[in-house]
């Protein structure tokens, strides 16, 4: 007899997504639907997308949407849970996105420990325009506007979000994880499900960075993303719990 | 009980609109709307509500957007700057179909400007102020009383049109005090809003608020959609109050503190034997062209008198369509003229009669 062991999530629809072979997007996206079906969150979800390849996420995860302008969805999500405080919230935003044009946003809301949740794609890059430098793009690393490679001198240092959120008084929780691995996949997963938890208790502003590959903008294969994300970002951007509230379930 | 009590413009505002079920404030301190921000402060958490002094104008405007999406009543103020930096987020609302409404007590520019009293944001109101193919109904008081009549009407056009709605000072009305009779709170639920995002509960579909339109056939199809609801309410709400025109030879238009300058200066003229009246736009869009041209047909010639260089006249303009002269009067960077200012102008134009049609250059004097 046939046993089911592996389907679709129930708060994901059944699509096939525009992702590039290898993005990390869709991975991410998974995680999500899992942790919203484990806490059985969809029905009372509202997603704040804002742009980024990942603006359509809303094509994908089957809960109430807001498409939000570049970098400000953090603000939404906090007019959102201002006026439904029972209500899930949770972000999903990219490096360009939270770390470049939205940095007061992302600051201001975790300073505040607003109880909301926040899914940051940190993949070096914007993805969505056409692979420009982002804040988060690597020393040396090549991008369509630093075709020589970044240079400190010109461009400055990347930012290490979760280091610099982790200042601060408000988060109740900021970890940061990846998914080029089964053993990482199951890591993050287990990051994500504690931030949403985070939220559903009350504890106020949870923070998962995703370190994600985008093969098509780095020019590798997927494989090869997968390597440089291990031997470049890790390093840079180490894969670690900065903070983790006491007695979370 | 109706009771007349002596306010500030900027809290009759922030008074009114917590009677029309303003739940919800967003917004960041500039001169000369704080009074504003600070009564919203004081007085929402008493009701329930929620104030939160933003990072910023932008984190602002999109607090409201938020709280927009779940169908709640909410607002944000500002002046000048503040504003500027709200056009993305506004142009978000309008693209979203969301109802906000956006207080703006205007102060001078451009640039830092200064804080005195101007009008000098009628092009960035009336015309969409952000980008894209939008508008926003704009409502233009003239008093303290009116500032509190139409912050309800602000609310519920809001809600109506699903769109945002700009309520339009300056520094002279957000700082004035004068008598006013506030509305009784608004008392109901309002109306039913099963477009906003609340979780999709029970529901088989989720609901998504976007002005993201990738095919330009439904990009399209939008933007005409939009301007199907201007075009409505043009026809509904168009508002303006005519003043001593029945009869009236020379038209002034001005709106909010002009016009009540303008007012004095029609009655000087009264008083001289010239027949003068007043057309004061209440909504700036939808701009009262129809009573404009309705008297420019009937050969009333016009001044437009503006706390600025000169904006509003291109829409008087465009109302007179030709039929009649337009001349313009205006003091900018926080100069007010004197009433007798704009009684030498509407005479400047009696003297010219019969014959010269000098007055169609306009300019400033
Ligand atoms: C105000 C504004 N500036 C610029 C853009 C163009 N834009 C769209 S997405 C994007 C960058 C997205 O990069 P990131 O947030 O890293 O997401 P990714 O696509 O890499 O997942 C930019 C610059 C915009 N939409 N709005
Ligand atoms: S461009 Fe990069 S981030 Fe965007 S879908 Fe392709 S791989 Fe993913
Ligand atoms: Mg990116």
């Amino acid at each position: 007899m046939a046993k089911i062991v592996f389907t679709r999530p129930k708060s994901m629809k059944d699509v096939v997504t525009h992702y590039c072979p290898g993005c990390h997007h869709g991975i991410i996206h998974r995680l999500v639907g899992e942790a919203l079906d484990e806490l059985e969150l969809a029905p009372k979800t509202i997603g704040v997308a804002p742009v980024g390849c990942s603006v359509f996420i809303y094509d994908y995860i089957d809960t109430d949407f807001i498409q939000a302008s570049h970098g400000r969805a953090p603000a939404v999500a906090t007019g959102v849970k201002r006026a439904l405080p029972d209500k899930f919230v949770f972000t999903y935003q990219g490096d360009g996105d939270l770390a470049a044009i939205g940095t007061a946003e992302i600051i201001h809301a975790a300073a505040r420990g607003e109880n909301i949740t926040v899914i940051f794609v940190n993949n070096a890059i914007y993805g969505m325009t056409g692979g420009q430098s982002a804040p988060t793009t690597l020393v040396g690393q090549s991008s369509t506007t630093t075709p020589k490679g970044r240079t400190s001198q010109n461009d400055g240092f990347p930012i290490q979000v979760c280091e610099m959120l982790n200042t601060l008084q408000g988060p109740s929780m900021i970890s940061r994880v990846a998914v080029h691995t089964p053993a990482q996949v199951i890591r993050a997963k287990k990051a994500i499900r504690r931030a949403f938890q985070c939220q559903v208790e009350g504890r106020g502003f949870s923070f998962v960075e995703v370190l994600s590959a985008c093969p098509t903008n780095w020019g590798m294969t997927p494989l090869d993303a997968g390597k440089w994300l291990e031997n470049e970002m890790i390093p840079y951007y180490p894969v670690k719990d900065f903070r983790i509230p006491e007695g979370v379930q | 009980m109706t009771q007349k009590v002596l306010m500030k413009g900027n809290e009759a505002i922030a008074e009114a609109a917590i009677r029309a079920g303003c739940r919800f404030f967003f917004g960041y301190p500039i001169t000369p709307q704080n009074e504003l921000l600070e009564y919203m402060a004081r007085n929402l958490p008493k009701v329930d509500g929620v104030f939160l002094q933003s990072e910023s104008e932008i984190g602002a405007i999109n607090m409201v957007m938020g709280a927009a999406c779940t169908g709640a009543r909410v607002m944000t103020s500002s002046s000048g700057p503040g504003i500027s930096l709200k056009q993305e987020g506004i142009s978000y609302i309008a693209g979203s179909e969301l109802p906000a409404v956006i207080v703006n007590i205007m102060r001078t520019g451009p640039g830092l400007g200064g804080i005195a009293p101007t009008q000098s944001d009628y092009y960035q109101a009336a015309k969409g102020g952000g980008h894209g193919d939008y508008r926003l109904m704009v409502l233009a008081p003239s008093s303290v009383q009116e500032m509190a009549d139409l912050m309800f009407l602000a609310f519920d056009k809001a809600d109506e049109y699903r769109n945002p709605v700009m309520v339009l000072g300056d520094g002279v009305l957000g700082q004035m005090m004068e008598p006013v009779i506030l509305p009784e709170p608004k008392e109901g639920k309002g109306v039913e809003k099963p477009w906003a995002t609340t979780g999709k509960g029970n529901n088989p579909k989720s609901k998504l608020i976007t002005s993201l339109y990738i095919k330009p056939e439904e990009a399209e199809k939008f933007c005409e959609h939009l301007a199907a609801k201007y075009l409505t309410m043009a026809e509904r709400d168009t508002r303006w109050e005519s003043y001593r025109t029945e009869d009236a030879e020379i038209i002034v238009v001005a709106y909010g503190t002009a016009a009540r300058l303008c007012m004095a200066a029609v009655d000087m003229a009264r008083d001289k034997g010239i027949r003068a009246g007043l057309i004061r736009p209440i909504t700036l869009f939808p701009f009262p062209s129809a009573p404009i041209y309705a008297a420019a047909e009937k050969g009333a010639r016009f001044l437009t008198v503006e706390l600025s260089t000169g904006q509003m006249v291109d829409d008087v303009r465009l109302a007179v369509s030709g039929k009649s002269t337009v001349s313009f009067y205006g003091r900018s960077g926080g100069m007010v003229p004197d009433p007798r200012d704009i009684l030498s102008q509407i005479e400047q134009i009696e003297s010219e009669k019969n014959g010269s049609t000098a007055a169609t250059e306009g300019g400033a004097a």
